[in-house]
């Protein structure tokens, strides 16, 4: 079934705004939501499952940090001719490690995706994989030194507000 | 971390009901009183191993569709203060720095997400500038071919979306 875009309202972007800053580890921490944004709480749940099949909320929970509970990541590009993108994509997403995966516009590497895996053995290992599966050669893999910042926060209220920005748990590689 | 710790971050991580109590809920799934759930909760978001209780957003639904990665070549001496520069602007969603390789010198890495693309190249301007960096390149995503949640503590986690 093609996603249809989704249609958000002025609540729904009020709702959004206030869920990226966060909820608290209260017992009824959709009660203390509503509140914030003058909804009710059932009705504020109701709309949340809505926006979430949807698919406008990706996800919604805890955001783990990756690293801390011994996960470790790394981003890998591809040189794929442009033909065979759609088979070496399926190749590559295959792997349940393997958490984005785009088309970028690059005369070399054009297919990037990002590995999360309990260790770099694993990761070596899938690389190795894709490679022997694809026959492509032509790769990069530059796992992080150094992150100085994960967040992203939509600006869904035009406003320049971005104190509690949520980060994207997808990128946590 | 025990086995138990375990099913509760996969279970506030991907699997967070959406209900009045939702700390019972889980505390049902893996065992646990709500209140222990909660002090488990707080104790990991003080660790950093949660980094807050919030939402993803598909961008492509709140309008978000032009997708820029830049990475910059920077002397490795000035890293540290670039990488610093970059992320302070509110437009960069993430900045890391990576071990360039022979073929590939760009060793940092920030992400832009805007409405539409001159709105991306705007900002690469004032970023090249304000850092005083001219090696970048733009690579801007045409396709997205994956994109789904983490797959902790699974051997070989079925359920990626």
């Amino acid at each position: 079934m093609p996603e249809k875009k989704a249609v958000l309202t002025d609540a729904d972007r009020r709702l959004l705004a206030a869920l990226q800053k966060g909820f608290s580890p209260v017992p009824e921490p959709f009660r203390e939501l509503a509140a914030q944004v003058g909804m009710t709480e059932e009705a504020l749940i109701a709309r949340l499952r809505e926006l979430k099949e949807m698919g406008v909320i990706r996800r919604l929970g805890a955001i783990i940090d990756s690293r801390k509970i011994g996960y470790t990541g790394t981003l890998c590009a591809l040189a794929v001719p442009p033909k065979r993108i759609p088979e070496v994509a399926e190749v590559i997403n295959s792997y349940p490690e393997v958490t984005h995966n785009y088309v970028r516009e690059h005369e070399t590497y054009n297919v990037w995706f990002t590995i999360l895996a309990p260790s770099h053995e694993r990761i070596n290992q899938i690389l190795r994989e894709i490679r022997e599966k694809t026959g492509i050669n032509q790769f990069l893999n530059l796992p992080a030194r150094r992150i100085f910042k994960i967040r992203v926060n939509f600006d869904l209220e035009g406003s320049h507000d971005r104190a509690g920005a949520a980060p994207d748990p997808g990128a946590g590689e | 971390m025990t086995e138990q710790e375990q099913r509760l971050i996969l279970e506030l991580g991907n699997n967070f009901p959406l209900t009045s109590r939702p700390f019972r809920e889980i505390g049902k799934r893996v065992g646990m009183s709500e209140e222990a759930v909660i002090a488990k909760v707080k104790e990991y978001l003080e660790k950093g191993i949660i980094r807050r209780l919030s939402a993803a957003l598909r961008q492509q639904h709140v309008g978000f569709t032009a997708n820029a990665m830049v990475v910059w070549q920077v002397p490795p001496e000035r890293v540290e203060e670039v990488g610093r520069k970059l992320a302070s602007f509110p437009e960069v969603t993430h900045c890391y720095e990576r071990l360039p390789t022979p073929e590939w010198p760009y060793n940092l890495y920030t992400m832009i997400h805007r409405p539409r693309r001159e709105e991306c190249w705007e900002i690469v301007r004032r970023l090249s500038e304000a850092v005083g960096i001219k090696d970048f390149l733009v690579l801007f995503s045409t396709q997205e071919l994956k994109r789904s949640n983490p797959q902790y503590f699974t051997e070989r986690g079925e359920g990626s979306e």
